[in-house]
């Protein structure tokens, strides 16, 4: 399974690829990372079709995650890729605008990455869940 | 005959008294006065008893011309000298009487006082007419000046009470003064109390972030050690040693995050502490680029909604700048701030075209003198500022938010810490509902 993983903290990077150490290793994930919004859109523009799932941060400067996914919502219709809002900010606000902008599921930072795990192995089971 | 002289005298003491009667002397004198008065009625009427005339003549002579010998040197009686001078035709017309009668006594034969008693006795009458004729005259005068010595009393009153005013004000202005330094004192505090606050959000999500990171990098280098025992029980060296260089990296990064979030801690402890007033050779950029993060987020703590674009140029050559870093930090987060509330409250209004938009710019100015300038630029795309208030905005208490939501000091603080404590210039360029932009220049 394809993931792209969108925050503008390039730390995220190498801390996704250690967690899913074992998953990468085996080939049930694989990541892609993107610093900004801009920069997912674009990458999506050229790999959509192999993305199976988003994981974006809500707060980064220029775009918004919300707006990301709500470009993505409307732009990408088949397959649509899930999408999974993270954000620092967990208030009911920011989850209802993720949920209304068509999000799949919301996430608080910091990650807890057992759960993460979890969520995507059920998402590995039943594809397109 | 010796009654005139009584008399003259009786008449001398009174208006002595009366003359003093609002002078602060009285009170030296009414004893004398009182005592001298009994003296010479109970001395009259002593002489009531059957003795010779020429005695009793020459006794009520001696006590007048002691009397205004006394009263004539008296240092304390010498504006009423005049009055005195009045008493000196009796004076010498009765001692001529009694001249007269001491030759007569020497030379009984001489028979001086038979001859001329009469005349003189007249003249004694005269002068003590006099006595009175003067009394009368000056009497109108005295009253007047009587009527003057009151009003000055009066006036002395009034003049001790207005003082007594005055000096009670002075106290009441000098405590009210007292207390508005006190209050000016407290406003600047609380103003940097208040940019605190609007830090604080700023600050826990700055600081969270680091947090995360070094929490998490330690999670999974557990793991990684986990991994790394079973890969050597394995005999995979390779991989055993391809881990470890993973777990070095991510200690690595936990060392960073964690003197990031160290960075911000002082970073606020320093906002909130009084500047200790020593400059310090500061990289402006570093400083602008940390205030605008915690300006922003501090603002995105309190409105979730809000999201601005925000561009920055840093001039990578700008030379240090020896300022107050946290005055400088002060003002650069006030005009973030500002920057901020401008684009924010034009979203509110304006369309979904709207794009907010923040620009910090930073510069090195040449100038043929010394080193020349640093520039700061903060510009937004906001509402602008009217014509009509934009000579008000750095005066202070002047704010155009609502009541409790600005001091109205930001912007006169800034002015101060920019030109009077940097020698600086701050100065906007504005458009209403295009756009403002700061322009600080620092001295080099």
């Amino acid at each position: 399974m394809k993931i792209l993983v969108v925050d503008d903290e390039a730390d995220v990077q190498p801390l996704f690829v250690q967690r899913f150490r074992k998953e990468i290793k085996n080939g049930e994930f694989n990541f892609s990372f993107a610093l900004s919004g801009e920069e997912a859109l674009s990458y999506l523009a050229k790999n959509h079709s192999e993305i199976v799932l988003i994981l974006s941060d809500i707060n980064m400067p220029g775009m918004t995650g919300i707006e990301l996914l709500s470009r993505i919502r409307h732009t990408y219709e088949k397959p649509p890729p899930l999408v999974m809002m993270i954000t620092a900010y967990g208030d009911d606000e920011n989850r209802s605008q993720a949920m209304q902008n068509g999000a799949d599921d919301f996430l608080t930072k910091p990650l807890d990455f057992t759960l993460l795990k979890e969520k995507l192995k059920t998402l590995t089971i039943e594809p397109n869940g | 005959m010796e009654f005139f002289a009584f008399f003259a005298c009786f008449l001398l003491i009174r208006r002595l008294r009366e003359f003093l009667k609002y002078s602060p002397l009285r009170a030296k004198w009414i004893t004398t006065f009182t005592l001298s008065t009994w003296a010479t009625i109970g001395i009259f009427i002593l002489l009531r008893a059957p003795i010779d005339e020429s005695v009793k003549l020459m006794i009520g002579t001696l006590v007048l011309i002691g009397m205004v010998l006394y009263a004539y040197r008296e240092p304390d009686f010498e504006a009423m000298r005049p009055i005195i001078k009045d008493n000196f035709p009796l004076v010498a017309a009765m001692g001529l009487l009694v001249l007269l009668k001491l030759i007569d006594h020497v030379f009984p034969k001489a028979e001086l006082y038979e001859k001329y008693d009469n005349y003189i006795k007249i003249t004694v009458a005269a002068a003590f007419i006099w006595i009175l004729a003067r009394q009368a005259a000056t009497k109108k005068q005295r009253k007047e000046l009587d009527l003057i010595n009151q009003q000055n009393l009066v006036l002395d009153k009034l003049v001790s009470q207005r003082t007594a005013e005055l000096t009670k004000q002075k106290n009441e202005l000098e405590q009210t003064l007292q207390l508005l330094q006190t209050t000016q004192q407290q406003l600047i505090q609380s103003e940097k109390l208040a940019s605190l606050g609007e830090l604080t959000a700023g600050i826990a999500h700055e600081i969270q972030n680091p947090l995360n990171f070094v929490n998490n990098f330690s999670e999974v280098s557990m793991e990684l050690i986990d991994e790394m025992e079973q890969e050597l029980s394995n005999g995979d060296k390779d991989e055993a040693m391809a881990i470890a260089n993973d777990i070095k990296q991510n200690l690595e990064k936990i060392i960073h995050h964690g003197k990031r979030a160290d960075g911000i801690v002082k970073g606020m402890l320093q906002h909130s502490r009084a500047s200790n007033g020593v400059k310090e050779l500061i990289n402006i950029n570093t400083l602008a680029d940390e205030y605008l993060r915690l300006a922003y987020h501090g603002l995105r703590a309190k409105d979730k909604s809000f999201n601005t674009e925000m561009v920055t140029h840093y001039d990578e050559q700008l030379p240090m700048v020896d300022i107050l870093p946290q005055d400088i930090g002060r003002v650069l987060l006030n005009l973030f701030t500002n920057a901020f509330y401008a684009v924010q409250q034009k979203q509110k209004t304006a369309g979904s075209d709207y794009k907010p938009l923040v620009e910090l710019l930073t510069e090195h100015l040449t100038s043929t003198s010394a080193g020349g300038w640093v520039i700061i630029k903060v510009k937004d795309n906001g509402n602008g500022i009217p014509d009509a208030i934009k000579d008000k905005i750095m005066q202070p208490f002047f704010t155009t938010k609502p009541t409790g939501e600005g001091t109205g000091l930001g912007l006169s603080m800034s002015y101060d810490i920019i030109v009077k404590g940097h020698g600086g210039t701050i100065e906007v360029n504005t458009q209403e509902g295009a756009y403002s932009e700061f322009i600080i220049k620092l001295p080099l």
